[in-house]
């Protein structure tokens, strides 16, 4: 018992992809373009984290006496109709977006690994039916088919994070399929499969763990559209509900305002695009940067 | 001859048929959006104060008593019959207005598409000759730009510096208010509308109002069109041929736009095509921002009185229009790729 069988030497995984994940790392922060989605993303984060304290108002205070101040000392970025402080209520915005991103990959992530790995390792009928079912969610523009399962949920910030992770798995199982189906005639597969285990035992430690790296990659390319697409929900009144200082609602609540007071719109809307700009420029670069075929080209 | 027809026709038996599966498919995910709802749509018919009596008839009449695949089969029947039900807000079959206000979307995303291709392409063609330099990297950071931004903003933006700053193009609508009415509506497009009525003045405002969403709309997806181009290409450079011509002495423009540029036509027509699709996405919120009338604001002013017919009808003719530009494309491939022949 003590002795460890020897042909069950699968590569140990964790190590190595650490260390090549700091190798991506570096190699992002030698590109220009990356090394600013990087920062964004950082600062994303910083500002999350700290906004109690970078925040110069509360979010919610209404100050009626001071309403569509424009940018100024006492207001960075100017107060919107109700005279709360944009400022902060887009640091406290960042929150939102941070939990959407979260909410969306922690849900994504598995329903996409577990449809992919299924369908891959027992292919025939069960992987006809389920990348069928795929195929469906996939011939329908992400954003409508959230505006659909949003009316159809009722509009609210949990909702809108609902119908975006319906819509968000299936490019993650094809890829996790694929994966699979090129993993699953190798030899430590066989060797576990001779020494008994189950296959669900073997997609749980055999199959997933190989899967995970390119499946986080391509979870983070998918974060500009997740963003986009949920700002797009809050812009037409389906996502976050006010009073939240989510960005998209922002720039609804804002549009009236619009032509005496830019700043209402032109903030949130920076922010949004910065955040999807910089998962876009890091989601390039990380492609250019583990895809060898692109490699070649460069 | 004959065994390659006998192999094309198998390949369009089985497509056929893979396709009808997936409609099946988006049928049967209509459907059960559809019943997922919690508002209650029988009382958003008969309304508030409607006596119990009145109630149980439309729940009836609605096939809400039955059990659930029979409602399925009722509603599989409705849609074989182009029977989408009637809308709420209009009080139309709904069928009769998607077929009414496409028209306005389809205008709008023809546009955007040339804005698109004609930004897409040439700049796609740019990054690969001057790849890795910074050409190539500004170009880059330009078309993820357009990709990255939150449309309906950009389309907020555009009006206040276009529009309401400097005046160089119309605001919000398909045309001017003075002209609404004026040109007697036969296809819908209103471009082709008043050109044939000869009423040139409503075809120029319509072409000043046109202009602003469909080149914004177009920005938005030249990310995609470049991308792919630039790639197409650089697999077309690397290439013998390409050499060869260099080395006869045809300049690098003249390589690229006579001898590789042909050989990608056919790889572009089915981005082209795809690209198409995904406009339809941006064409809902940027029609909210400019009140144009067409599918995009259908759908969402619909969905905001909660008529989840209305909007259950717009998904499921999105998914088919989506399936057949997909289909489409395939078959552009294979029409103008002599290999598939």
């Amino acid at each position: 018992m003590t002795e460890k069988t020897p042909y069950a030497t699968r590569p140990a995984p964790d190590l190595e992809w650490l260390r090549s994940l700091r190798n991506i790392v570096l190699y992002l922060a030698r590109t220009p373009t990356s090394a600013f989605g990087l920062l964004v993303l950082v600062v994303l984060v910083l500002a999350a984290v700290f906004c109690p304290l970078i925040a110069t108002h509360d979010p919610y205070l209404q100050d009626l006496q001071n309403t569509l101040a424009p940018p100024g000392g006492a207001h960075y970025f100017g107060t919107d109709e109700l005279g709360r402080d944009i400022f902060s209520r887009l640091l406290y915005g960042s929150r939102i977006t941070l939990t959407i991103i979260s909410l969306v990959t922690i849900v994504v992530g598995p329903i996409g690994l577990f449809v992919g790995t299924v369908a891959g390792y027992f292919g025939g009928r069960v992987d006809m039916v389920m990348m069928r079912l795929t195929d469906i969610f996939l011939s329908f523009p992400s954003l409508i088919l959230s505006l659909a399962f949003v009316a159809a949920l009722g509009p609210s910030l949990n909702n809108a994070i609902i119908a975006i992770s319906l819509t968000a798995w299936p490019p993650i199982a094809r890829l996790a399929r694929a994966e699979t189906m090129t993993i699953r005639k190798a030899d430590y597969i066989a060797a576990a499969r001779l020494q008994g285990a189950s296959p669900a035992r073997i997609i749980w430690r055999s199959v997933v763990p190989m899967c995970l790296p390119s499946v986080l990659i391509r979870l983070t390319l998918n974060m500009a559209t997740v963003i986009l697409t949920a700002a797009g929900l809050g812009f037409l009144g389906l996502g976050a509900q006010p009073p939240m200082p989510e960005w998209g609602a922002m720039i609804a609540t804002g549009r009236r305002y619009m032509i005496d007071s830019w700043w209402l719109v032109t903030f949130p809307g920076l922010s949004i695009l910065a955040v999807s700009l910089a998962f876009n420029l890091l989601g390039d670069g990380l492609r250019d940067a583990l895809d060898p075929k692109q490699m070649n080209r460069r | 001859m004959a065994p390659i027809h006998r192999r094309q026709f198998g390949r369009f038996v089985e497509q056929a048929g893979s396709i009808f599966i997936t409609l099946f498919g988006l049928l049967i995910l209509t459907f059960v959006i559809g019943r997922i709802m919690p508002n209650d749509p029988v009382r958003a018919i008969v309304g508030e104060d409607a006596t119990r009596e009145v109630y149980e008839n439309v729940y009836r009449q609605l096939g809400f008593d039955r059990p659930v695949w029979e409602q399925f089969l009722l509603y599989l029947r409705d849609v074989v019959q182009f029977d989408f039900g009637t809308a709420i807000r209009t009080g139309q079959p709904v069928l009769t207005d998607i077929l009414h206000v496409l028209p306005a979307t389809i205008e709008l995303a023809t546009f955007a598409i040339l804005v698109g291709a004609g930004l897409g392409i040439p700049l796609g063609v740019a990054a690969a000759i001057k790849k890795d330099r910074w050409q190539d990297q500004l170009i880059r950071v330009f078309s993820l730009m357009g990709h990255s931004m939150p449309i309906f903003w950009t389309g907020m933006i555009g009006l206040l510096i276009f529009y309401a700053g400097l005046g160089w193009v119309g605001g919000s609508g398909r045309m001017s208010q003075f002209y609404i009415g004026l040109v007697p509506e036969r296809t819908n497009f209103l471009l082709i509308d008043s050109a044939l009525a000869g009423a040139w003045e409503v075809f120029w405002s319509a072409l000043n109002h046109i202009v602003l969403p469909a080149s914004l709309l177009g920005y938005s997806s030249a990310a995609y069109i470049t991308r792919m181009t630039r790639s197409f290409m650089l697999d077309q450079i690397n290439q013998e041929y390409v050499t060869t011509a260099r080395v006869k002495g045809l300049s690098a423009n003249q390589t690229v736009w006579r001898h590789a540029f042909g050989n990608i036509r056919v790889q572009l027509v089915t981005i082209v095509a795809l690209a198409y699709g995904s406009l339809l996405e941006g064409a809902v919120l940027i029609e909210t921002v400019f009140a144009w009338p067409g599918f995009g604001q259908y759908l969402t002013s619909n969905l905001l009185i909660g008529d989840m017919n209305a909007v259950m009808t717009c998904v499921l003719i999105v998914g088919v229009i989506f399936i057949a530009l997909n289909l489409i494309s395939d078959l552009l491939y294979r029409i103008f790729d002599p290999r598939t022949r």
